[in-house]
């Protein structure tokens, strides 16, 4: 197991650096200009200097490698110089944005909040959500309730993020006028009044995004539970009188859930790259939002680091669903 | 030789011998049901069956074909021009005149529906007939060729760890401009959409198509083709792509709702078509700011979205459900 996780390990590192080269020279191919804003007054050997400012004057790869230096040597330094108050990265450059001139690395981190309280709360409702209706869809196979399980869940992936959070705005924003419709960042949590007022406006996009992914995970969770009740274990602990509630939930639910956990780990960087369409229907600013800006703004250094760690999220996400099937199925043999 | 084995030469011996007999007997006869007897049971009229006692499937069937009828035949019937403004008439509700009323410019929405789900369903086939190409390409490749299977593999993983989102916006931002000069802005923007979710959904279905050719080329069938000297292109078009057909047509129906929702998704972030080239996600985008005043205008391109991709779900889930050899004819 350790060997096996030593070895994904270092097999992701080219994955890695891989994709930052592909995302690179993606934005290197782009025929957008930073400094396509700068009025045409501005004379060209000016315009040439805020070039070599910007640091886009060396050709392409020593730009690569010099962003790769920051990224993972310039940065973790910086950090660690923050929490152990040294000095390993004093006179080093951060990654600078265009946009804001401030390191990217600290606007990410004022962003990085409203995202995981949003995204990382609807994913936790979603599944709660959806192992309950999965569970009981599988018991009771073509009852009432697994046709309206399965005809719920095929509407709640059918039905795109940004077309259920704007019905829900129109309902419950609009007309109802329940729930505020624009999320407010500033809003910070003090008291009572302050704490429900967080609590209204999180209700429409953790439903939003609870729904979509509850749809998916009570597919997987139904059919996994169909697999395993159909076993010969589950008939040899009915015959030796368990009660049906031991049988279903103690022995039959453990191993559904082994596939199922997976599903959910594989999944959980796909919020945050879903979460993009969410955040922009209720004026969430979170990082999608923060891409989505700096995209339309041709902020090279900010769109790279993001998408790439979007990209982090997504091996190590991967990795983690590995190891995990591992852990828990001992029938799985890595080496 | 050991007697056993002799005892089981005999055997067959005697076994071929019976068959032979009551093979010739029955041949004299006349066939045991002559009703059945002359008819040919093809598969695909066998999965056509079975697809039919899907109700979803067939109810989501016939309303597919309504809305392709309604994008394609539509305009035929319905003959004001999407994008004629008339101002005079704008934000007007349901009346004769516009059956779902008009946008802010006076255009009529009955008419840019329907123009709207054109390319809408225009994008959703070409981008999945672009990945379901390249995927069954790439998966058939690196089944059938082990020289070739890990680095392809390789290639498929590292494009499964691409975030494929954050890409896409950056691909279509990045490359609208140039693509509109050279193809014209709505060509350009349907040739870059379409290609870039082609490029970046193919993974699925060249892991499925592998995985069913590296079990196919364990049957007999192969090595007998094999054995005859058959060459590889043709053992590929004649034994293998038959026989893996029905997971590529399901990994397609179920391609074609993704490409509509991406598309959509893309529109709805202002990335995708110019304003006055109407899509479904594009017009649900307009519609957002003065969804106060008009929700209407918000939910009827939503709800074509929505209803669309449901139905071709719900085929994707018939077709898997009829192609299933496991659980056909039950």
């Amino acid at each position: 197991m350790l060997t096996f996780t030593i070895r994904r390990l270092l097999l992701a590192i080219p994955t890695l650096l891989f994709i930052s080269l592909v995302i690179f020279l993606l934005l290197e191919a782009s025929p957008g200009d930073p400094l396509g804003d700068v009025p045409l007054t501005v004379p060209p050997e000016v315009k040439e200097r805020m070039r070599e400012a910007l640091g886009l004057g060396s050709p392409w790869y020593v730009r690569y490698v010099l962003w790769l230096k920051q990224f993972f040597w310039v940065e973790p330094l910086f950090w660690f110089d923050q929490v152990f108050g040294t000095q390993f990265s004093a006179g080093m450059q951060r990654i600078i944005s265009f946009q804001s001139r401030s390191p990217v690395f600290d606007v990410i981190a004022q962003r990085v909040p409203q995202t995981l309280t949003v995204v990382g709360f609807s994913y936790l409702v979603g599944v709660l959500i959806a192992l309950p209706i999965g569970i009981i869809s599988a018991y009771k196979q073509y009852s009432w309730f697994d046709q309206l399980g399965t005809f719920v869940s095929m509407i709640g992936f059918s039905m795109p993020t940004f077309f259920t959070g704007v019905v829900l705005i129109i309902i419950f924003g609009v007309k109802l006028q329940w729930f505020p419709s624009v999320y407010d960042t500033t809003l910070q949590v003090r008291d009572w009044g302050s704490f429900w007022a967080q609590v209204r406006q999180m209700v429409m996009p953790v439903t939003v995004l609870a729904l979509y992914n509850a749809a998916q995970i009570s597919r997987f969770m139904r059919a996994s539970m169909l697999d395993n009740l159909g076993q010969d274990y589950v008939r040899t602990a009915r015959a030796k009188g368990l009660s049906e509630r031991t049988v279903v939930l103690k022995h039959v639910l453990r191993n559904s859930l082994i596939p199922v956990i997976t599903v959910i780990a594989l999944g959980l960087p796909a919020v945050f790259g879903g979460a993009i369409i969410t955040e922009q229907v209720f004026k969430v600013n979170g990082l999608g939002q923060l891409l989505i800006t700096a995209i339309h703004g041709n902020d090279i250094p900010m769109v790279l680091t993001l998408t790439f760690i979007f990209a982090i999220l997504i091996v190590l996400f991967t990795l983690i669903a590995d190891i995990l099937y591992g852990i828990l199925d001992p029938r799985i043999r890595y080496d | 030789m050991t007697d056993k084995q002799r005892q089981h030469d005999l055997d067959i011996a005697e076994a071929v011998d019976a068959t032979a007999a009551s093979a010739g007997v029955v041949a004299g006869l006349p066939p045991d049901d002559p009703h059945h007897a002359g008819e040919t049971r093809s598969q695909w009229r066998e999965v056509w069956r079975q697809f039919r006692s899907h109700r979803g499937a067939m109810v989501a069937l016939v309303l597919f074909v309504l809305t392709i009828l309604f994008v394609v035949a539509g305009p035929y019937i319905w003959t004001i021009d999407p994008t004629y403004v008339d101002i005079r008439a704008r934000n007007s509700g349901f009346s004769a005149a516009h059956p779902l009323g008009t946008d802010q410019l006076g255009r009529d929405m009955l008419a840019r529906l329907m123009a709207g789900g054109r390319v809408s369903i225009a994008v959703g086939l070409t981008a999945m007939i672009i990945a379901i190409t390249l995927g069954s390409l790439i998966g058939v490749v690196s089944g059938y060729f082990r020289r070739l299977d890990a680095p392809l593999m390789r290639m498929t993983e590292l494009f499964l760890a691409l975030p494929l989102l954050p890409l896409l916006l950056l691909m279509v931002t990045l490359f609208r401009e140039p693509l509109s000069q050279s193809f014209g802005p709505a060509m350009g923007t349907f040739i870059l959409i379409v290609s870039a979710i082609g490029a970046t959904s193919w993974m699925q279905a060249a892991r499925i198509v592998r995985g069913d050719v590296l079990g196919l080329k364990e049957r007999e069938f192969i090595l007998a083709a094999k054995s005859i000297g058959t060459p590889a292109h043709r053992m590929i078009l004649r034994h293998v792509l038959p026989n893996v057909l029905s997971p590529i047509m399901v990994a397609a129906t179920l391609g074609i709702a993704t490409a509509i929702i991406t598309e959509s998704a893309l529109s709805f972030l202002g990335l995708g078509f110019p304003p006055d080239f109407p899509t479904w996600g594009r017009l649900l985008y307009d519609a957002v700011d003065q969804m106060i005043m008009y929700p209407w205008r918000v939910i009827l391109p939503g709800l074509f979205i929505s209803l669309t991709v449901l139905c071709v779900n719900y085929i994707g889930d018939g077709l898997r459900d009829a192609m299933d050899p496991r659980i056909r004819g039950r």
